[in-house]
């Protein structure tokens, strides 16, 4: 299964959850936002959802700004 | 108690701060402490996947500071309502700082789509703070919108040279009636202080302080620069004249002409 994440392909072997999938990245769920297909998962909702094949993602987090 | 008051909400301090450009989480934390800010402001961007950084929040305490994220980055109003939408994902409180630059070189505000994307995040319950051009019409139609503030520019972003834009920001701050901020090329405490002098009613500084080898020391100067200006304009500013006025007596000289 193919994922863009961040802009770049990425190719997974299994089905796998929005909250494995952060957890494969090593990133915090609680301070990472995930946009699916450009609308915004709500956080309570990373266990439920699962990725499909050429699903765009978007990782954000706050960095420093002025 | 001279109280800044956004949106219902009342702050202490009316230096705002922005936490880019710091050489070190530590350098960043030190000149929010000493500047005795209680908002910073944060930018939104990519996780880098191959290079996962600690997060930025967990160098900021929460119960301390409202956090204001921007939507810096955004070049039209569809992409700062996206970021803005993003942002309020993340669990803060829905204050947005609007910015809309699609010039990469000045980075000026771009004011039709500034004002097209307040107009739809007021509608969504965003407590608005737009970045926006000195220009006093705009300021109105903002305003009339529903932002929470202006927040007119000194100078182009980053470029530490002042308030250049002095006497638009002179009406602005005339005719508004909710808060002025002034954001963007403060570059030194006299500049805060002269923005607080006219009578702005906060000013955002972050540039000044990454930029110097001692923030901390830095943010401490901003802090008293704006207090001065703030209590100087409370106090009311003498009359400028052409012509000399002495301050000590002229009688009772020691010659006899």
């Amino acid at each position: 299964m193919e994922l863009i994440i961040n802009g770049e392909a990425h190719e997974y072997l299994k089905p796998l959850t929005v909250q494995e999938l952060l957890q494969q990245l090593n990133l915090n769920a609680e301070r990472v936002i995930v946009e699916i297909n450009r609308t915004i998962l709500s956080p309570t909702g990373h266990n439920e959802t699962e990725l499909k094949q050429g699903d765009t993602i978007e990782l954000v987090q706050f960095v420093g700004g002025g | 108690m001279d109280q800044l008051i956004i949106a219902g909400r009342e702050f202490n301090s009316r230096l705002l701060v922005g936490t880019g450009k710091f050489a070190s989480n530590q350098a960043m934390v030190a000149a929010m402490e000493n500047s005795a800010c209680e908002i910073v402001t944060v930018a939104l961007r990519r996780v880098d996947l191959d290079n996962p950084e600690d997060s930025l929040l967990s160098h900021i305490d929460s119960d301390r500071y409202l956090l204001l994220p921007n939507t810096s980055g955004a070049r039209d109003a569809e992409e700062a309502v996206r970021l803005a939408r993003l942002a309020r994902a993340a669990g803060c409180e829905p204050w947005i700082k609007l910015e809309v630059t699609p010039d990469p070189y000045y980075l000026l505000p771009d004011p039709i789509e500034t004002l097209k994307a307040a107009e739809i995040l007021v509608k969504e319950g965003f407590v608005v703070l737009p970045y926006m051009p000195a220009d006093p019409v705009l300021a109105r139609h903002l305003e009339e919108i529903g932002t929470a503030t202006v927040m007119p520019l000194g100078a182009p972003i980053g470029t530490n040279r002042g308030v250049r834009t002095r006497d638009l920001i002179g009406i602005i701050i005339e005719q508004a009636n909710v808060p002025v901020i002034v954001d963007a090329g403060l570059g030194a405490p006299s500049h805060a202080a002269e923005a607080m002098e006219m009578g702005a009613d906060a000013v955002l500084v972050n540039t000044a302080l990454a930029d110097t080898p001692n923030p901390a020391l830095m943010a401490q100067a901003f802090r008293k620069g704006t207090e001065a200006g703030r209590e100087a304009y409370l106090a009311g500013l003498g009359t400028q004249r052409q012509q000399a006025e002495a301050s000590s007596p002229l009688t009772g000289f020691l010659r006899n002409d």
